[in-house]
């Protein structure tokens, strides 16, 4: 937190403040000294924030005229994209939101990996950010339910099923879930619930991320702890809330063009036909964002087997801070690592698309080797790297990698050395 | 900057990439120039009073709209057609209505606020009259078809003769553009069908861009508002990123770092 104490100017102020140091957090925000040479990358952040109060305004009007009714839900997201003003509009953003949501959060997730922010001291941001990923993922899951078509409905009873994997109480958990011997009404109503739960649970976790985050500080390109502040910092406001508003912009135009011209590319076509429980659809695909998952499901050939890789593929990330032996964090630093993390990028990509083809012959065959890889990155490559690995000397601050020729070269090499 | 562009990079190639997956896998349909594709695209007006034809008198015999008023066909993006016509569409159907105050049901002409009438009274019945197969209502029909406008286009002039070796059941026929190649809705269109008011040669080519051009609109009826909007919305944004790019230049210059 800051080291200055903040006193407010004005009397009322004061007298707030000593009651409700909401100014004195107001200052801790603005101030918060940022490492100067965050690129780009880092603007996800803020990116992702935008995102998830989007989905939250933009669900919230859609929810004042949805109705989560087996017969009616189809009829009520139609009367939205029709008679509701701007009805379609709210949708639009609201479904290509989730995709977008997603998007940022993947490369903010592989951002962490490159620059190694899950590493001490940051366990616990990492930790929180993967539950808050998790969520993510049920309540777009939830949320592709509501509108009740066929994929939604499929898709549920796909993903519901998963459970009865687990021996002895699965088929007893499903029926549960389900509050039927089917997923119907009872399934539909209990799903926007949840739906509805999950963004404020998301909220929370956020305010914990970025609490969290800044006991710390931010972890910058060269992954090196910096003094706070000085010459390597700058504050907050106005440095990097201007450019994470130029990100963002740019990130608008994108969600922009997909909401006016593109808006159902991303969704499937047979989610706009009402939900059927008896014609079940050519191919059920999930979302593009859980496509890996879905492949790694797939691609072992035991049930109760592919429902444990799929959760251990997420809960893996948890532990990576400890699976991760290597003291330095920035891949700039290790040119193993480095090749490494960009193959892990290509391993899930092609992950992504195995898993929207059928699983069969060549298909089946590469999901299969992509998800060996996968637990391979993190369950051997990451630890024995660590210790292998020959590091890049690291610099001793921000600075000087900028100005270059420092005299401090030789310290920071026999830092470097200590560090081995 | 640089790392910059290669992100947005990223993001383009990977909308690119999502959308040539879509289009993967695909068969070759039919092409033909869609008026209110692209950045300012309109529906043609008259190309949708004249779909609006064809809808009602070939397809409406057995497909419903259920998502559709009549009061649609006279509001603003659509076939526009003006309020007096499109009450007089309205009243020259049947509504079912009731109980009045005697508990009965009765019958009225159509009103603008009444809702497509339905050609059957229910699933049951459609697919009774169907030989066991529901005619899709077509509300939303060019969104719940992977090809979208191209597929409708295609399918109704994809029509042939089954090749050697192909056996089919009765009331079933050979579509080139179906999934599966079966279909059981017949061959619907043949030149001259419908005699358009506008004098426009009706041949099956342009009764099926008509019709198709009306099921877009059936099924996006804010399609046109949804692009003007999107473009002001993104020239706002671009000019909005210019004038924050400068801003955040000139707040960086403080600093001696790149951004």
């Amino acid at each position: 937190m800051s080291d200055h104490e903040y006193t407010p100017k004005s009397k009322f102020g004061k007298w707030f403040n000593d009651r409700l140091p909401l100014l004195t957090l107001a200052n801790h925000l603005t101030d918060y000294p940022t490492p100067k040479n965050l690129n780009y990358w880092w603007t996800f952040g803020g990116i992702l924030t935008f995102c998830l109060i989007t989905q939250i305004v933009t669900g919230l009007v859609l929810a004042m005229h949805y109705i989560a009714h087996a017969d009616m839900a189809f009829d009520s997201v139609e009367h939205i994209m029709r008679d509701v003003n701007y009805g379609w509009l709210i949708r639009y953003i609201h479904a290509n939101g989730a995709s977008m949501f997603f998007l940022a959060v993947y490369i903010h997730i592989f951002r962490s990996l490159f620059y190694g922010s899950y590493k001490a001291p940051r366990e616990i941001i990492w930790i929180i950010g993967i539950i808050i990923y998790l969520l993510m993922m049920a309540a777009a899951f939830l949320g592709y339910v509501l509108p009740w078509g066929q994929m939604s409905f499929w898709g549920a009873t796909v993903i519901t099923n998963l459970f009865s994997a687990i021996p002895l109480v699965g088929e007893g958990i499903v029926t549960w879930l389900w509050g039927g011997y089917s997923v119907d009404n009872p399934t539909l109503t209990r799903f926007f619930t949840l739906h509805y739960l999950i963004p404020f649970l998301i909220l929370g976790l956020v305010v914990l991320h970025i609490w969290a985050l800044h006991v710390p500080g931010n972890n910058n390109p060269v992954g090196i702890d910096i003094k706070k502040p000085s010459k390597d910092t700058v504050p907050f406001h106005p440095y990097i809330v201007i450019k994470d508003g130029f990100a963002l912009l740019m990130f608008m135009i994108v969600f922009a063009f997909f909401v006016f011209y593109t808006p159902n590319i991303l969704g499937h076509a047979d989610n706009y036909i009402e939900a059927n429980p008896l014609v079940t659809p050519a191919h059920i695909v999930p979302e593009w964002y859980l496509l890996p998952f879905y492949a790694i499901l797939r691609s072992v050939p035991d049930k109760l087997l592919g429902v444990i890789a799929m959760l251990s593929a997420i809960l893996i990330l948890a532990a990576l801070p400890w699976l991760d032996s290597s003291k330095i964090r920035s891949a700039v630093f290790r040119p193993l690592y480095k090749q490494f993390y960009w193959i892990l990028v290509a391993d899930v990509l092609i992950l992504g698309y195995v898993g929207a083809m059928p699983a069969e012959g060549l298909y089946l065959l590469v999901a299969r080797v992509a998800t060996a890889y996968y637990f391979l990155h993190f369950l051997v490559i990451l630890p024995v790297l660590g210790w292998k690995e020959k590091t890049l000397p690291i610099p001793l601050s921000i600075t000087e990698p900028i100005l270059g020729g420092s005299p401090n070269l030789a310290t920071a090499k026999n830092k470097e050395s200590l560090n081995n | 900057m640089k790392n910059f562009l290669k992100i947005f990079s990223l993001i383009i190639l990977f909308s690119s990439i999502s959308l040539s997956t879509q289009a993967a896998e695909k068969v070759e349909y039919l092409k033909t120039d869609w008026s209110f594709k692209g950045l300012f695209g309109k529906f043609d007006r008259a190309s949708l009073q004249r779909g609006y034809q064809v809808y009602t008198e070939v397809c409406s015999s057995c497909h419903s709209m259920k998502y559709l008023s009549y009061r649609n066909l006279a509001e603003k993006g659509g076939p526009e057609f003006s309020e007096a016509e499109a009450k007089a569409i309205a009243a020259s159907y049947e509504v079912k209505d009731g109980p009045n105050a005697d508990g009965e049901m009765f019958t009225r002409p159509g009103k603008l606020s009444d809702k497509f009438v339905m050609p059957y009274d229910n699933v049951q019945a459609a697919q009774a009259a169907n030989g066991g197969a529901y005619p899709p209502d077509m509300s939303v029909l060019v969104k719940a078809r992977g090809g979208g406008v191209d597929y409708i286009y295609s399918l109704l002039q994809g029509y042939e003769d089954p090749p050697a070796g192909v056996t089919l059941d009765d009331g079933v026929y050979y579509n080139k553009y179906m999934y599966g190649n079966k279909i059981k809705m017949a061959n619907q269109l043949s030149d001259g069908l419908v005699e358009y008011s506008d004098g426009t040669r009706a041949t099956v080519e342009q009764m099926s861009k008509d019709v198709t051009t009306f099921l877009m609109w059936s099924a996006e009826p804010h399609l046109e508002s949804r692009h003007q909007m999107g473009f002001k919305a993104i020239l706002y944004l671009i000019i909005l990123t210019i004038l924050v790019y400068f801003s955040m230049k000139k707040i960086w210059s403080r600093v001696e770092t790149e951004i």
